[in-house]
């Protein structure tokens, strides 16, 4: 095989493999998604978070609006401190909105779900939403029914 | 008598050990070497190219072929286990991250080690054999320079590429055979991988995992070449070696790999 077609074809070969690292970090991974991550942050406390993990989606009407970005738990106010990242195009969230945690599908990821409340002001970044539900954990209801039909 | 075996069991024990330590002496010191040849290469990229062409376009074909399949058959048999809990619209995510994680890396590492380091092995053992080396060295040519470092560069730059690849290949398998054949959703396929992979925690660990593999089977390959009895036996005892070796230690470290970057 002579110099030039060697030449060719390792160029050939390293723009193949190349490309097979850009698709995988654009068709495979998030990366794409990460574009978005410049948003301002709120918090939200939470009496049980159930399996809310970091990155997890948060969405206002099944849309995505932002994403988790830090869960702790906050000792003043026994609670579980939630910060989201709202992206900035989605910034007009009125004060009183409300977060809520719910489950996509039955085996799937737990999600925050932001339901729009009626305050003329909007929410800033370091703002706190104060109207949230915890996530539903399976055990206390069934205890709650369980409970429940004794009472019967 | 019987200490008399027992003296003679632990002489070979020892022999044994101590000859271990000389390998891995030899090895180390070979690798030292080798590297200190790596700047010597940049007037002579073509020996480089040469070397690519050798370890990493001629590797292309198998890697692509085992890819698909891979991917095909890892739709397949997750498909069947997904879809006993409803959750058939997860395949994009157990494919691609089998493939991105664990088996993109290891199967690539695995099938260079038997279609580039063993014919590397061979034929710096006939080198070494024919007296070629010895050859070079006479004409004031550093062997290290000229016949060592572009193999082992030319390793190191073709497994990483040749992973990325089987990876690539391996999820438009999955594709084929999930969605084209067994009905998953096309969209579901691609936005539940792109929810659950992550770029810097498993393509780039993937990345990482290919570089360490690259590294370790081009070192053994060119090493056991390097360190063969030169004669034909010597070679294909070599040969062998480099294949079991370099599989051995890329299973291994890839657990420890694995272990490390994937713990939290």
């Amino acid at each position: 095989m002579n110099k030039r077609s060697t030449e060719i074809s390792v160029g050939l070969f390293m723009a193949l493999g190349i490309a097979a690292l850009f698709v995988l970090s654009l068709q495979v991974s998030n990366l794409t998604q990460l574009g978005d991550g410049d948003g301002y942050r709120v918090n939200a406390w939470f009496e049980n978070i159930g399996g809310l993990k970091t990155r997890a989606p948060v969405t206002a009407g099944g849309v995505l609006v932002g994403r988790v970005s830090a869960i702790d738990y906050d000792a003043e106010r026994y609670r579980a401190r939630v910060t989201m990242t709202l992206f900035d195009q989605y910034n007009q969230f009125p004060l009183d909105t409300a977060a809520s945690i719910y489950t996509a599908g039955l085996l799937g990821e737990q999600y925050i779900s932001l339901e729009p409340g009626a305050e003329e002001d909007y929410l800033r970044a370091g703002d706190e939403i104060a109207l949230t539900q915890s996530a539903l954990v399976l055990e206390q209801v069934i205890g709650q029914f369980l409970f429940s039909k004794a009472a019967e | 008598m019987s200490s008399q075996h027992l003296g003679d069991a632990l002489a070979r024990l020892g022999r044994s050990g101590i000859e271990g330590c000389e390998r891995l002496g030899r090895g180390g010191l070979f690798l030292l070497r080798t590297l200190a040849g790596l700047p010597a290469l940049l007037p002579r990229p073509g020996l480089l190219l040469q070397q690519i062409h050798a370890v990493g376009v001629l590797t292309l074909s198998i890697v692509a072929v085992a890819g698909l399949f891979v991917g095909m058959v890892l739709a397949l048999q997750g498909y069947y286990t997904l879809v006993d809990f409803g959750a058939e619209e997860s395949l994009g995510v157990v494919v691609s991250l089998t493939l991105v994680r664990e088996l993109g890396p290891v199967v690539t590492a695995l099938l260079f080690a038997g279609r580039a380091g063993s014919a590397l092995t061979a034929e710096i053992g006939l080198m070494k054999a024919t007296e070629q080396l010895a050859g070079l060295e006479m004409m004031a040519v550093d062997p290290y320079q000229r016949v060592f470092a572009p193999r082992f560069l030319a390793g190191f730059i073709a497994l990483p590429l040749l992973a990325a690849m089987f990876s690539a290949i391996g999820v438009y398998g999955g594709y084929l055979v999930g969605v084209s054949l067994l009905g998953v959703d096309d969209g579901a396929y691609w936005s539940q991988m792109q929810a659950s992979v992550d770029f810097a925690d498993d393509i780039m660990n993937g990345v990482v995992k290919s570089v360490v593999f690259g590294f370790v089977v081009s070192w053994i390959a060119i090493f056991e070449g390097c360190d063969c009895v030169p004669t034909s036996e010597g070679v294909a005892r070599a040969t062998t070696r480099t294949v079991v070796h370099a599989s051995l230690y890329v299973l291994g470290l890839d657990f420890v790999l694995t272990a490390l970057m994937f713990g939290n």
